[in-house]
């Protein structure tokens, strides 16, 4: 019910949503946030990883969620490899009974998969240079707004 | 040992590990980042040596003052930037 995959090749974010569904009748809300390629100047970005710790680092990240909100299903796919402009780079869905969980934990999720999950990303510029991507304070901000909030319900 | 190195400190020293002797371990992480840093060009040195380095032991990340083993699995990289 908690899954974590990385994958080289394109989302395909209907087979996606299709398989999370599922028939779990205590679900009550699905919420999903899928990540895109921007293209302000950029024609393609790489990703890259450290294998085995990426994994271990966003299953770790489901199961503090699933500690905060009663979540029933959580699931991050992240691409890793080229992936050119407007494909879908990050795809995250939480189910549980109601909505403001499932709302909560999705954005928990991705919050700390920006600034926690060792993933590197470098963009080709319009000129053909490629660039490592810097780390934005919001992110780190964005993620420091969980301290102290939401605490575990559970041990 | 192999310390493995990620983005930027990959590009800048030009190989994705480095080979570190185990005769001078134990260290502290602080300490064989700066033994690592006299082991590249100025450029890797510098990025190497910015604070907001990562250092993770065994693939959990640590702070400056985990004592490193001869055993263990290390890998450095600048913040992370998925998503």
């Amino acid at each position: 019910m908690f899954e974590v995959e990385l994958s080289a090749t394109e989302l395909d974010l209907s087979a996606l949503n299709q398989r999370f569904m599922g028939t779990d009748e205590s679900i009550g809300a699905v919420v999903s946030f899928t990540g895109i390629v921007r293209g302000n100047g950029i024609q393609a970005i790489e990703v890259e990883h450290y294998p085995g710790m990426t994994e271990s680092v966003l299953s770790k990240k489901i199961e503090s969620a699933a500690k905060r909100w009663p979540l029933r299903k959580a699931s991050i796919v992240h691409r890793i490899g080229s992936l050119p402009v407007s494909e879908p780079i990050v795809w995250v869905s939480v189910a549980s009974a109601h909505r403001a969980a499932a709302f909560l934990a999705c954005e928990f999720l991705m919050d700390f998969l920006k600034v926690d999950a060792p993933f590197w990303k470098k963009e080709l510029d319009a000129n053909g240079v490629w660039k490592w991507v810097e780390v934005r304070s919001q992110d780190q901000d964005r993620a420091n707004r969980w301290m102290g909030r939401y605490a575990p319900t559970q041990a | 040992m192999n310390i493995l190195l990620f983005a930027q400190l990959r590009d800048y020293y030009g190989a994705s590990s480095v080979t570190f002797p185990d005769d001078e371990l134990p260290l502290t992480v602080d300490e064989l980042r700066s033994s690592l840093a006299g082991l590249g060009s100025e450029e890797f040195r510098q990025a190497l040596l910015e604070p907001n380095v990562f250092c993770a032991v065994n693939q959990k990340v640590v702070e400056p003052k985990y004592i490193v083993q001869a055993d263990d699995e290390v890998g450095f990289f600048p913040p992370m930037t998925g998503g």
